[in-house]
Parts: C-alpha cells; structure tokens; sequence
C-alpha cells in the first residue's frame, strides 16, 4: 500500500514510541480525512499501517450509566497496573451534543494523578454522532494504541445508547458499574446491558442499600441461562476513590482472562477477537449506509414512501453506486 | 462516492484549564459551554492544574489550542510556564489563550510572550469562537 512521506515520518515517530505521533495518528484514524475523490485513505492506510505493529493489549471495556464512578474506577485501575510497571491506555468516550456537535470531555479531569506518569496515555473521545462511525472510529483508535503497545487499555463508555454498549463488546472482558442509587433490582433485571456484562461492579458501596442492590444483582444473573463451565459474572463492590475492592476487580478481571484462554474456541478469547473482527467490519458497513442515504437526497425516499419503489430496491441501487464508486 | 464534503469543517479539540491556585471557574465553565455549543470538543480540566499537567492532556488529546483562565493575578507566570513547556515539546503550533482578570497594560508582554489572544471581563464568547476558528491552522 502506498504511504506518503509525511505519512512515513509520521509513522517512523509512531513507532519510537513518542507520545505525540500517536496523539497524531489517533486523530487522524478518529477523523477520517478525505481525499479529492472523496475517500478516507490516509486513515485507512494508516489503520492498515499501525494494524501491522499489533501486539494485543488486554482489552477491558467500563460501562455503565452517567456518574456510576467509570473514571475513577478506571484511575484505581491505573494505579494498581503502573505500581506493577505495565502501561495503561484509556480511551474515554462521552457524548457529543446532538445540537451542536460539540461536547465536554471531563473523564480525564478523574484521572489527573497519572498526569505525569509516561506510562499512562488518556485520550478523550467525542461520540460525534453518527451510527456507525463511532464504532468505526473506535475500533480504529484501539487498534493503534495496541500497536503503540500498551499492556492494558481501558475503554470508557456510557452505558446508555445502542452503539456505546456495542462497543464495549469489542474489549476482551466488560465491566459493568452501577451504585446503589441506580434502582432495585427490578431495574438491572430489565436493563438490556447486563447480558453484555462479564463482571458487575456495585460501585460507591458505602451508600446505603449496597449489600441488598448486590444480592438483587446476583439474584438477576442467576436467573439468566448458563451452563456448568460457563463464565458466570461476579458480583463484586467497589469505593473507587479510596481503593476499597479495587483488587478484588483486578483478581476477577484477571479471573476472567484466565477464562477466556481455557475456553479459546466458543466463548474464548480467540471467540472475542473474531467478533471484534466481526463488528469492525460491520461497523464499516454501517457507516457506509449511513454515508449512502445521506447523500441519496430526498427525492428517493418521498417515492419509497408512496409506495412507487421498494426500500430493498433503493438499498440495491446505492449498493451498486458503492460499488462502482470504489472500482474507479 | 460522496457522502461528506472533502472539506468538511474539522471539528477543533481545545483543552480548558485553571492553572495553579484559584478557585473561581466559572468564567471557564461558561467558556468551555460557549464552545461546546459552537460545534468544538472540549477538553475540561478544571481547577488547579500545572503546567505540566496542562501541556501533557494536550499532547495526549491532540489539542489544537489551550485556553487559561486566570482570575488570581499570576497570569504572567501561568502563561509563561505553559508556552514554555508547548516550545520544550516542540509544541508551538498549539494555539495558547486565556483570560480572567488581566489588567490592560500586561496585554502587550502577553502577546510578547507568544499568548495569541486574551479575554477579559466584558468580551462576548462568540469573539473567542470567532478567534479560535481563525487562529488554529489545518495540522498535516
């Protein structure tokens, strides 16, 4: 694949490990430049590029509803990684205003003990709207910061939207947090994400109703359908500021890598790297249908609402002007 | 295919910070507001952060420009250490301005020093928007 100059220079600093070639690189995979013929190349030859470098992190995804205590969850992880000398990356997602398109990223403002720590990377991420390129995006800045090699990387998303619990699905092992202040029981039992869970966190465990939401928690999981060997996800309390539980998450995170190694067919790790594989590719497919009825016009979908043409043949036809377009 | 204009606006990612200590961020909060609503990701540190810590989250978030406020009377020092630090980084396309409680005849030095814009009380926010989109360039 053909790289340019700049590209390589840009690459050759990626890959001495500077800091600032990969601040570059993520913004450039996040970005998506176009060139004149309308294509992201530099993106994706970089992606191609940085993709090639990979060594595996362990990948842990945090989610879970606003203010359940991610982000300082994710800095007790931090602590406990770096005091034994591995390196930590978090990619911190928050949302961007659906008016705007602006937003505050304020995960990092939790984190800031590590903040002259070289071996802690923090990168703020903006949903940025669109279904599909987040996950696209994503996906795409996770790949580099393994390239770049970090032992661990946190992904921090709010647990509330479709494609954020999506992409919690790419990460090796998901936690999710709650409080004690998130409902009864009743609450998690219909909360569509506990089935993404691999381990449950009942953070801000000094609030009252602690022990009663956890036992509800654990009450909700063994309802659900699980085998003999399969991975039942503990339910495990946390004070994320002062450290209390937070090796016991390590020990459970841990836990569950050593799962996902034993079971390397179905459920296991290899299972897991396919289907991050599965949704980056779908991620893109995604993204190219959101591109293609944007740019489709109106006057397509008013004959497809009355009745004189088929959605499936409308979605047939951008299809091939897809397909075209990419050949020439 | 042409699903978005080649030339799409970027979308600017700029770091907000109180350097050193001063309590009083509501100048920063409205700031950091004002530019979220006019389309930029905001980075927000917040209160009592130095100018290591500063440089650094810009580095890391690929910032395109800082923003100091700075209401307590040390904004030359504050502003100095920071461009001292963006220049140690090699970091000077990093677009560096603030505001707060500045008095006028310091302006000059600021500017001297390599702050590119700075906002004292009465300023409307749309004139720190109107600054920021034309001061930071396209990187690569």
């Amino acid at each position: 694949m053909q790289t340019s100059p700049l590209q390589d220079s840009l690459l050759t600093a990626f890959q001495g490990g500077q800091e600032r070639a990969l601040a570059r690189v993520l913004t450039l995979l996040e970005g998506g430049r176009q060139d004149s013929r309308g294509q992201d190349s530099m993106g994706q030859e970089l992606l191609q590029a940085v993709r090639q470098l990979g060594k595996r992190s362990r990948v842990v995804g945090i989610t879970g509803p606003p203010g359940a205590g991610k982000s300082t969850l994710s800095d007790a992880l931090i602590s406990v990684y770096r005091a034994r000398g591995e390196t930590v990356a978090v990619l911190a997602v928050d949302p961007s205003s659906p008016f705007s398109g602006g937003a505050i990223l304020g995960d990092r403002i939790r984190m800031l003990r590590h903040t002259h720590d070289s071996g802690v990377f923090v990168r703020s991420v903006a949903t940025r709207g669109a279904l599909g390129g987040l996950a696209q995006s994503v996906s795409a800045m996770l790949s580099a910061l393994e390239g770049f090699g970090f032992d661990h990387i946190l992904l921090e998303t709010v647990g509330v939207g479709q494609s954020e619990v999506d992409i919690a699905q790419v990460a090796d092992s998901v936690v999710l947090v709650l409080t004690p202040a998130g409902g009864d029981g009743i609450q998690a039992f219909k909360a569509g994400i506990l089935e993404i869970a691999d381990l449950l966190v009942v953070n801000k465990a000094d609030l009252p109703e602690a022990d009663r939401f956890s036992r509800a928690l654990s009450g909700a999981l063994e309802l659900g359908d699980h085998g003999f060997d399969s991975w039942m996800p503990p339910v495990l309390q946390t004070i994320a500021p002062s450290g209390t539980g937070i090796s016991e998450l390590v020990l459970a995170l841990e836990r569950h890598q050593t799962y996902l190694r034993e079971n390397n067919t179905a459920t296991g790790l290899e299972a897991r790297r396919l289907k991050r594989a599965r949704f980056e590719v779908r991620s893109s497919l995604l993204q190219w249908a959101e591109q293609l009825t944007g740019a489709a016009g109106n006057a397509v979908f008013s004959r497809v609402a009355q009745g004189q043409i088929s959605p499936l043949e409308v979605a047939r036809t951008l299809l091939e002007e897809l397909n075209r377009s990419s050949l020439s | 295919m042409e699903p978005t204009p080649p030339n799409k606006p970027r979308t600017l990612r700029i770091i907000i910070a109180k350097p050193g200590m001063d309590g009083h961020d509501r100048g920063a909060k409205i700031i950091a507001r004002a530019l979220r609503d006019a389309g930029m990701e905001v980075i927000y540190l917040g209160l009592r952060q130095t100018a290591q810590s500063i440089v650094h989250a810009a580095i890391q978030e690929d910032a395109d420009a800082i923003g100091l406020s700075i209401l307590s009377g040390s904004h030359m020092h504050h502003f100095r250490e920071v461009h001292q630090l963006l220049e140690a980084q090699n970091a000077l396309d990093i677009v560096l301005f603030g505001g707060g409680i500045i008095p006028e005849e310091d302006l000059p030095a600021l500017l001297e020093l390599g702050v590119r814009g700075v906002f004292t009380p009465g300023a409307h926010t749309a004139e720190v928007v109107a600054f920021l989109q034309e001061n930071v360039r396209e990187k690569i």
